[in-house]
């Protein structure tokens, strides 16, 4: 993370892919989303999905990870140049979330985040409030999740 | 057969699911999985963070929230996923030892001109503990079949 005066509207990142297997498809939906097009080859045939798909919170839920190994890998650079490391708060509110098409068994999900905004925190004087957009891609180029995220991040010099 | 269908959703229908108990191993394990930050790994490093003491992903409240919509009638209807989601807000942490129960709000429910084998049901769902409090407020639009001539009602 960077202080909050120095993140800049419209700059976006990779954070990386996920690939969707039958096995973690299958191992998500059972614990979280058991709907029969997620969980059973042939009744998501029978569906008008057509083919065993991803629950669409297994396609928000996948980039967190990648987040957060970007945010510490950007925290270890900073530490490697002896500097103290930026608090980000906690997430306050998701926006928007579209699930566009579905991902299926085999299918690779591009991730990738956009600052969209940022405001003064009113509850948080220390903090401002960053809205993330984040997108997933397949491997055809194809827009398949897209969402909005605000969390807080430390503002410069405010912290006591 | 599905038992429910778009047209057994009418505005303002109002129902609770749950309740279910949130566990510590619970919360470290979905953490470990998808969100592996200190706040919902670790006692000692949460207390630091503004969560104040471990508390559960905002993700793992959704994916608590999908599974008790499953369990409470998604799995008994005619749902055919849902486009989106309009807004989720977490309200309060997700703490251990959580009672939770889910609250559902029918707010609009409309056919839809492109595919008339369905409908769409704009519902909201509150993630609250024992006192009621709202810990996650989600609103969202699913996609129900509608009930074909000649099934039971």
């Amino acid at each position: 993370m960077i202080f909050f005066e120095d993140i800049v509207v419209g700059d976006s990142v990779v954070l990386g892919r996920h690939t969707f297997t039958t096995e973690n498809i299958k191992a998500f939906a059972h614990r979280y989303d058991p709907q029969r097009f997620h969980v059973d080859e042939a009744a998501a045939e029978a569906s008008h999905f057509g083919a065993l798909c991803a629950s669409g919170w297994q396609t928000a839920i996948v980039s967190m990870r990648l987040l957060v190994e970007h945010r510490r890998a950007l925290a270890e650079a900073v530490r490697a140049r002896g500097e103290r490391v930026v608090q980000a708060g906690p997430a306050v509110d998701l926006r928007d979330l579209k699930w566009l098409k579905p991902v299926y068994v085999g299918d690779t999900i591009e991730y990738r985040i956009e600052v969209a905004e940022t405001r003064a925190s009113d509850s948080h004087p220390g903090f401002g409030l960053m809205t993330l957009r984040t997108t997933g891609t397949n491997q055809k180029g194809e827009l398949v999740i897209s969402f909005l995220s605000a969390t807080l991040v430390e503002r410069r010099g405010e912290r006591r | 057969m599905p038992k429910l269908y778009w047209e057994d959703f009418n505005i303002g229908d109002k129902a609770v699911y749950g309740p279910r108990l949130v566990t510590r191993e619970e919360i470290v394990a979905f953490a470990a999985e998808f969100d592996p930050q200190p706040a919902h790994l670790d006692e000692a490093a949460a207390v630091a963070t503004l969560h104040g003491g471990l508390a559960g992903s905002g993700w793992h409240s959704c994916a608590l929230m999908m599974r008790m919509m499953a369990d409470g009638f998604l799995l008994d209807s005619s749902s055919m996923g849902a486009p989106g989601v309009e807004e989720v807000r977490w309200l309060e942490p997700l703490r251990p030892g959580t009672q939770v129960r889910l609250r559902t709000k029918v707010l609009d429910t409309r056919s839809s001109n492109s595919r008339p084998e369905m409908g769409l049901t704009r519902i909201r769902y509150d993630l609250v503990d024992e006192a009621g409090t709202i810990i996650t407020t989600l609103t969202s639009t699913m996609m129900l079949g509608r009930r074909p001539p000649g099934a039971g009602a």
